[in-house]
């Protein structure tokens, strides 16, 4: 069953840790005692030797997530959240720093872990903090020519309406209006002081184009070669959407690449600020397209870490837990199947394994329509629970012209899917592809990221485990009923393409083992609730305080960081995206090779741009 | 042996390559597929073509599919209330909805100027509708329904994607065929098929009448 005793063990966690770095560094770090938080607040002059201390000295080697907070109101100042984990497993510590929103300068952590880059930088894009030492601290998801930081609190967007969800004016005096006749470019539009659109070059490319001397030799060998600068994407079918790399070539060898992204931002941060709690359940499944049932399940997580700081809380039924676990490994299973159907499109295989990676989908999403309601945007969790039981008949009646009927019972459904129907998918596609030469040759060191690179760079998932780290948050940090089941953590060792399609194959199985051992829960808690609170509640009430919820999704780690205020809506939603963050190690996974593999390196990551540019 | 791999994984593809014809030689040859064939080849069965020739045949959707929400109003021969509007512009769709598309005028007496259980408007637009099913979820009356028709493609945005009222109220006969379990089961919590208002009602007078 699921105790909830996070707080316990993360308090002593903090506890352990404030007295050692309390001898060290005296007053330079406190205990953060506001109700409802945890973790230990630092003086920013002393962040960078504090940060090191607590990575060498008490093994916190793994930033799994780095966020801001605009107190505006509630103390004036920025937050700057880091969540820290031991890749060995075990609760998390949170170090703190906060800056006056108008100065707003803290260190830059990047020497010490440097997977804040990307997130620094996203920190500097949305919420103006300005780090101090970071090597290439430019905007990350907006344009240079945008004006402002959108997520502080006293930023408002074109289409601005209200502060907080639900509109007064939808009700009781609703005449409808569309907001875009309203204001088609909007009057809250503004550019930086001094630009103009014209002649307008985008800066992120000048120190490329700077640097490449087109046109002169640069190194002459046994074959003089030009070095070129290539933009890749963003309209290219090998980026999965519209993201673009800027790569340096030398010859075909790649020496530089920078993802350009942010093609897709819609701020998903501010419009989750915007929602109330129950409301940005249904967002959450836009983030990862593919598992949107796994990110509902990590909304939920969090929400609930928080709700459990209440009193009147009852934590999800078994049953509930239960069914969260089947849709989510259901997910796991859809998401590498395709997962390697797209990396094989992009080494050049074209569809072949990518169709037959969509029929097994094509079953999944049928059971997931079935009882959700939707194949994609599924919208299913519910903090307590899930919203409704799974149906008994898998049920459908005819409404429009040449309509055909099915109709499942839905456990026999279950029961073929998971016992005969996926195991021998994944059997197939290991027949298909393992022993291939063609994908041997291509992928077997190629795309090498090191143990300590993948920890150092935040790595997430399989791209982690490929890496000889058995990192996996279902075990290191476990959440739902994970902890009754029986699965090993999937791990390789080299680090390369090759092994991150084995991580994902292997991660399959354990999938359908862990499936199996679902099956049986689901028979024995038949009939019992699925939720566990009141129905009807669709303003269910968050006490004040903060929480970082994480999941294993199929990409890697999803956390969830919400702070309430106590209020209908959350203060701060910020979503850690694995898609993300595993891009920062991109460039030194792709150096030295050549662009073709770059392609393939890609799609060995696993992105899906609903995530990363959120 | 170099190559194996390779041979080994056209293996696959040629079972596949096969399995198409067989699959066709059972059913026929035909263009469409027959109705007995259907589940089966959109079942866990399958093992050659997946496809589904839309529009020329469509798969039906599952009780719980959601789209556009209707507003459900009674039956138009309905011996006492024909046409009628469940809804009792409550409000309540409006504050769950997460991207706010729904918008409604609550309905007031013309004489006193206080609020009726009706509402005299309400639109949606379906622009901006997420599909997320909340507004049927919480709706305490089953007012609100999530659809089954998915063809809503138009010619022209601006004026088409507002429903109002009229387009958005369907029958609950429609409700019911569209979803007979679920309209079973929240007719089982409502304690009759009837609205839950006249429901009350209904237990009032009975009352009255037994004392």
């Amino acid at each position: 069953m699921t105790e909830q005793v996070p707080t316990v063990e993360t308090a002593s966690a903090t506890d352990s840790a404030l007295s050692l770095l309390e001898e060290k560094f005296k007053n330079a770090v406190r205990r953060d005692d506001r109700e409802g938080y945890d973790g230990l607040i630092v003086d920013p002059a002393k962040l960078v030797e504090v940060a090191a201390a607590v990575r060498d000295e008490l093994g916190y080697d793994y930033l799994a997530s780095a966020q801001a907070v605009d107190y505006l109101g509630a103390g004036d100042h920025l937050e700057m959240v880091y969540n820290l984990y031991r890749t060995t497993g075990g609760p998390g510590l949170a170090l703190r720093a906060q800056t006056p929103r108008d100065t707003a300068t803290l260190p830059s952590l990047v020497s010490v872990w440097p997977g804040a880059d990307f997130q620094e930088r996203e920190a500097w894009d949305l919420m103006g903090i300005r780090f101090e030492g970071h090597p290439n601290l430019q905007r990350i998801l907006m344009w240079e020519g945008f004006h402002g930081h959108p997520l502080r609190k006293d930023w408002k967007e074109a289409y601005y309406e209200q502060d907080q969800k639900p509109f007064d004016s939808r009700w009781p005096d609703g005449n409808v209006w569309r907001s875009e006749e309203h204001n088609a470019y909007g009057k809250n539009v503004v550019y930086p002081e001094g630009f103009t659109l014209d002649g307008y070059e985008p800066v992120a490319e000048d120190a490329f184009y700077d640097e490449a001397n087109l046109g002169v030799d640069i190194r002459p060998s046994d074959l003089d070669t030009d070095r070129i600068v290539v933009s890749l994407g963003p309209q290219h079918p090998s980026t999965h959407g519209v993201f673009r790399m800027i790569v340096t070539l030398n010859g075909e060898t790649i020496e530089r690449l920078q993802p350009v992204m942010g093609y897709l931002h819609r701020n998903h941060d501010k419009i989750g600020e915007r929602n109330t709690f129950l409301q940005n359940m249904p967002f959450t499944d836009r983030l990862d397209y593919f598992c949107s049932l796994s990110n509902n399940f990590g909304y939920a997580v969090a929400v609930e870490k928080l709700m459990a700081l209440g009193k009147r809380w009852e934590p999800p039924t078994y049953r509930a837990e239960v069914i969260r676990v089947l849709m989510a490994e259901l997910t796991r299973i859809l998401n590498h199947l395709v997962a390697i159907g797209f990396m094989l499109n992009d080494m050049g295989a074209y569809f072949t394994p990518l169709m037959y990676a969509i029929v097994e989908r094509e079953l999944i999403l049928d059971f997931f329509e079935a009882v959700t309601g939707s194949r994609m945007m599924c919208n299913y969790f519910r903090f307590g629970g899930v919203a409704m039981d799974l149906p008994a008949q898998m049920h459908s009646t005819a409404n429009l012209l040449n309509e055909r009927v099915r109709e499942f019972d839905t456990m026999q459904y279950l029961r073929e899917l998971i016992n005969e129907r996926l195991p021998r998918a994944i059997d197939q596609t290991d027949d298909l592809l393992t022993t291939n030469e063609i994908l041997t040759n291509r992928s077997i060191g190629v795309g090498v990221l090191t143990r300590e690179q993948a920890i150092a760079h935040s790595a997430a998932g399989p791209v982690l485990r490929a890496s000889g780290v058995p990192y996996d948050v279902r075990r290191a940090d476990p959440y739902s009923i994970y902890p009754d089941l029986e699965f090993d953590v999937a791990v390789r060792d080299h680090g390369d393409i090759y092994d991150r399609y084995l991580v994902r194959v292997d991660e399959m199985r354990e999938s359908v083992r862990i499936l199996k051992q679902v099956l049986r829960l689901l028979g024995e808690t038949e009939g019992q609730p699925f939720f566990s609170g009141r129905g009807g509640i669709y303003s269910p009430r968050v006490p004040a305080g903060e929480a970082y919820g994480r999941v294993e999704n199929p990409k890697g780690e999803l956390g969830f960081f919400v702070v309430s205020d106590g209020g209908q809506n959350p203060w701060r939603y910020h979503v850690r995206a694995p898609s993300f963050i595993n891009l920062t190690a991109l460039e030194t996974m792709c150096k030295g090779h050549k662009v073709a593999d770059v392609v393939t390196i890609l799609g060995s990551i696993d992105i899906v741009l609903g995530e990363l540019d959120r | 042996m170099y190559g194996s791999g390779i041979l080994r994984g056209l293996g696959v593809t040629l079972k596949h390559f096969v399995n198409t014809y067989l699959d066709d030689i059972r059913w026929g040859f035909r263009r469409h597929i027959p109705d007995e064939a259907f589940p089966i080849r959109q079942g866990l069965d399958t093992r050659g073509v997946f496809t589904v020739e839309y529009p020329d045949e469509k798969l039906a959707m599952w009780e719980r599919f959601r789209f556009i929400p209707f507003l459900v109003i009674e039956n138009h021969d309905h011996p006492e209330r024909p046409g009628h509007d469940w809804c009792t512009s409550c409000g309540i769709c409006a504050k769950v909805c997460p991207p706010q598309c729904i918008w409604i005028v609550r309905g007031n007496d013309p004489e006193t100027g206080r609020p009726v259980p009706e509402p005299q408007a309400f639109y949606i637009d379906i622009d901006i509708c997420m599909n997320c099913g909340l507004c049927a979820e919480f709706c305490p009356f089953d007012a609100i329904k999530m659809d089954h028709d998915y063809e809503l493609a138009s010619y022209d945005r601006t004026s088409a994607h507002i429903f109002d009222k009229q387009r958005l109220s369907k029958e609950f006969r429609y409700w019911q065929s569209i979803a007979p379990t679920r309209a079973e089961e929240e007719a089982e919590a409502r304690g009759g098929w009837e609205h839950k208002d006249v429901l009350k009602q209904k237990a009032k007078e009975a009352k009255a009448k037994e004392n």
